[in-house]
C-alpha cells in the first residue's frame, strides 16, 4: 500500500515550497485544517501520477496564513473553506469570498 | 459595444436538483466570468465526528451524498482500517469491489438521464433511468436498501452476498449491457445530441492537471489517472485501464463515461469470476490512533478521507475532500466565453454533486 | 451521426408492456433483505438496553422498571444495528417501510409489569442484568 508522506515545514516557507512543487509538475489535491489543541494544523497534499505528498505546518489560534492561490489557481476555493469554517484568516487570496463562499447563517466558531 | 450584466444561476435550477449558486457575468450572451458560492446544505457531518462513536460515523459517512453513498462509507472504513491495521478477508474486498462497480453503473447511469433531460430528451432520460432501475433492485436484494446501504463497517462487511445471487446479477449485466448499447449509439450518435455536446466546454489537459480536476472530468481532457489502480479493495487482482480521451469537450465527458459503465460491467465479471469463500469480516478491537489520508475513485473522481485518531472512541477530524470540490475550479474555467444557453449543460458534465461537496 | 437511432427504442416501447407499476393496485413485493422497519416481540424481550446503547442515532429508548420499549420511527434509519445486537434475538426488520405521516410519532411496546408478589420473575431479572455486565 501507498507511503503517506507528510513533511512539517515552516509556515514561513509554504511559498517557497509550494512554487517548487508547481515547478515539478504537481497538482493541488487538498487543503485541510484540523484542530491541534490550542493550535490549527494545516495540511496541504500534492499530487503528481498516482504519487502523494504532504506539507503541513501549525498556526495559533487567531493566527493568519498566506494564501498559495496565485501559484495553485484552485486553492483559493480550499481556502476560503478554511476561512469560512476554521476562522484562519487569509492573506493575498486570489479571490476572498470574506466569508461567504459557505452561506451559512452561523458564522464560525462552530462550538 | 457590449453589454455587461450579472445572471444569477440557482440554487434553484430546472437542471440541477442541488443547489449551487454561480453569479454568471455576461457579456451580452457570453459568460466571461463565474462565481460560485455553496452552503445551503452544509450539515457539518465533518464535525459530528468529534461527537459520534468511530464505528457509528460509518453511517453519518454514508449520508454524505446519496449516489456515492457506498464508497463515502467505504472510503472512511478503509482509512480506519489503514489506521488499525486491519487486513480485510479477501471475500470482503471483493464484495466491496462489486458493490463500487455497481455504484458506479448507477451513478453514470444517473448523470447520463440527468444530461438527457438537461438537453430536453426526455425519453432518452427516461430509458437511462430505467436501466439505473434495475441496478437499483439488485442492491436493495443483496444490501437491503436502494440509496443507504449500511453493509459497510470498520473490519469488513455486514452482509455476504451468496455467490448464486451473484450470478443471478450477472445474467440481468448481461441483458442491461445490449440495453445500453442500443442507448449509448443514441447518445453517441444522435444528431441532437452531438449538436448540444461537440465542441463545447473544452479543457485542454494542462489545465485539467493545473486546475485539480478529478475523475471522468480529468479523464475525458487525456489525463490517465484512476484512483482504483493504487489497489484498494480487490483492484489489485482485476485488470483494466483508466478510460480516457483526448478531445475535451462535454462529447468527449460523455463518451468516457458511457465506456466506463462497460468497464464497470467486465470489472463486475472478473470479480465475480475471482471472489473466494471464506469470512466477510474480521473482529475489531481497541481504538485508532493515527492518521491516514485515504484515496479512493468515485463515479464523479478522486475522493480523499482524511481521518485522524487519538485512540479514544471519537475520532478528533474526518476530512472529505470531494470529487465536485476538485472539479469546481476547472468548471469555471470551461465556462468562460460559452453561451448563457450552454452554462446547466456544461455544469451538468462535471457531474456536481453539490452535498458531497458541502458535506 | 444519424437521426433515427431512438427509433428501434421508441417501438420496442410501443409494443411492450410499461416498464412501471401500477403502483397502489399493484402492490410492491419487496426482496427478502429489504430493511423497512423494526418490529419487537415484545414478551421474549428482557429489556437489557443492548439496542437502546446500540443504536446510532439514539432512536430507541428502553425503561426497565416501566419495561417499555420505545422507538421514534423516524429517528431510526434501518441500519439493522439493534437487530443484530439483540442478545434474545426479540427485533426483527421487516421489509414494509413505516408509514408516512405529518408528525413524528413515536412507538411504545410494553410488557405488562408482574403483581410485585410474584416471586419467580425476580431470580429472571438478575438473570438478564448480571448476562448484561458479562
Amino acid at each position: 500500500m501507498e507511503q503517506q508522506n507528510i513533511i512539517g515545514i515552516d509556515p514561513r516557507s509554504l511559498v517557497p515550497e509550494a512554487m517548487k512543487l508547481k515547478t515539478e509538475g504537481y497538482r493541488l489535491v487538498q487543503i485541510c485544517a484540523t484542530k491541534a489543541g490550542e493550535e490549527y494544523e494545516l495540511t496541504y497534499s500534492f499530487g503528481k501520477e498516482y504519487e502523494f505528498l504532504c506539507l503541513r505546518y501549525n498556526v495559533p489560534n487567531g493566527g493568519e496564513i498566506t494564501s498559495i492561490s496565485n501559484i495553485f489557481a484552485p486553492a483559493f476555493l480550499y481556502e476560503n473553506e478554511i476561512h469560512d469554517l476554521f476562522g484562519i484568516k487569509v492573506n493575498l487570496l486570489t479571490l476572498d469570498y470574506k466569508g461567504n463562499l459557505y452561506r451559512l447563517e452561523h458564522k464560525t466558531p462552530f462550538h | 459595444m457590449s453589454m455587461r450584466s450579472v445572471v444569477p444561476f440557482g440554487p434553484q435550477h430546472p437542471v440541477l436538483p442541488e443547489p449551487i449558486h454561480l453569479d454568471l457575468v455576461l457579456e451580452d450572451e457570453k459568460v466571461v466570468e463565474a462565481v460560485p458560492s455553496i452552503g445551503f446544505v452544509h450539515r457539518g457531518l465533518e464535525k459530528l465526528v468529534e461527537k459520534k462513536d468511530f464505528n457509528e460515523y460509518v453511517y453519518v459517512a454514508e449520508r454524505i451524498c446519496g449516489i456515492c453513498s457506498f464508497m463515502h462509507g467505504m472510503g472512511y472504513c478503509e482509512a480506519v482500517e489503514h489506521i488499525m491495521d486491519i487486513e480485510l478477508p479477501p471475500r470482503a474486498k471483493f464484495l466491496r469491489t462489486i458493490w463500487c462497480e455497481m455504484s458506479r453503473i448507477h451513478s453514470h447511469l444517473l448523470w447520463l438521464g440527468l444530461l438527457a433531460d438537461a438537453f430536453g430528451f426526455e425519453s432518452l432520460f427516461m430509458q437511462s433511468w430505467r436501466l439505473r432501475e434495475k441496478v437499483l433492485d439488485m442492491f436493495e436484494a443483496s444490501t437491503g436498501g436502494r440509496v443507504i446501504f449500511s453493509v459497510n463497517k470498520i473490519g469488513g462487511q455486514r452482509k455476504d452476498v451468496d455467490n448464486d445471487m451473484l450470478h443471478d446479477f450477472l445474467r440481468h449485466f448481461d441483458e442491461m449491457e445490449q440495453e445500453l448499447k442500443t442507448l449509448s449509439k443514441t447518445f453517441l450518435n444522435d444528431y441532437a445530441v452531438c449538436s448540444r455536446l461537440k465542441d463545447v466546454g473544452f479543457l485542454t489537459k494542462e489545465q485539467a492537471v493545473e486546475l485539480g480536476a478529478v475523475g471522468p472530468f480529468m479523464r475525458a481532457s487525456g489525463v490517465a489517472l484512476d484512483n482504483r489502480k493504487l489497489g484498494y479493495a480487490a483492484y489489485p487482482e482485476i485488470e483494466f485501464e483508466p478510460i480516457t480521451s483526448n478531445v475535451g469537450d462535454c462529447y468527449a465527458r460523455c463518451d468516457v463515461r458511457i465506456r466506463e459503465i462497460f468497464q464497470s460491467f467486465d470489472i463486475i465479471r472478473q470479480a465475480v469470476g475471482k471472489i473466494p469463500d471464506g469470512e466477510v469480516s474480521v473482529p475489531v478491537k481497541g481504538f485508532p490512533k493515527g492518521e491516514h489520508f485515504m484515496r479512493v475513485e468515485q463515479p464523479r473522481g478522486e475522493a480523499i478521507y482524511y481521518v485522524k485518531a487519538n485512540g479514544t472512541k471519537n475520532l478528533d477530524r474526518v476530512r472529505v475532500r470531494t470529487p465536485t470540490f476538485a472539479n469546481l475550479p476547472g468548471m469555471l474555467e470551461t465556462l468562460k466565453g460559452c453561451q448563457l444557453a450552454d452554462v446547466p449543460i456544461l455544469i451538468l458534465t462535471i457531474d456536481p454533486c453539490i452535498s458531497c461537496t458541502e458535506r | 451521426m444519424s437521426k433515427i437511432n431512438f427509433t428501434k427504442t421508441a417501438f420496442h416501447n410501443l409494443f411492450h408492456k410499461p416498464a412501471t407499476r401500477m403502483y397502489p393496485q399493484q402492490p410492491r413485493v419487496y426482496p427478502q433483505r429489504t430493511r423497512g422497519h423494526v418490529s419487537i416481540d415484545i414478551n421474549t424481550c428482557i429489556f437489557c438496553g443492548m439496542c437502546m446503547r446500540k443504536c446510532p442515532t439514539g432512536a430507541i429508548s428502553v425503561d426497565r422498571a416501566a419495561k417499555t420499549w420505545t422507538i421514534q420511527r423516524f429517528g431510526c434509519i434501518q441500519c439493522n444495528c439493534c437487530v443484530e445486537s439483540c442478545p434474545k434475538k426479540c427485533l426483527e426488520m421487516l421489509q414494509q417501510y413505516p408509514d408516512p405521516s405529518s408528525e413524528k410519532y413515536t412507538e411504545s411496546f410494553s410488557q405488562p409489569v408482574p403483581p410485585p408478589k410474584a416471586e419467580p420473575v425476580k431470580p429472571a431479572q438478575t438473570e438478564s442484568a448480571g448476562k448484561e455486565q458479562a
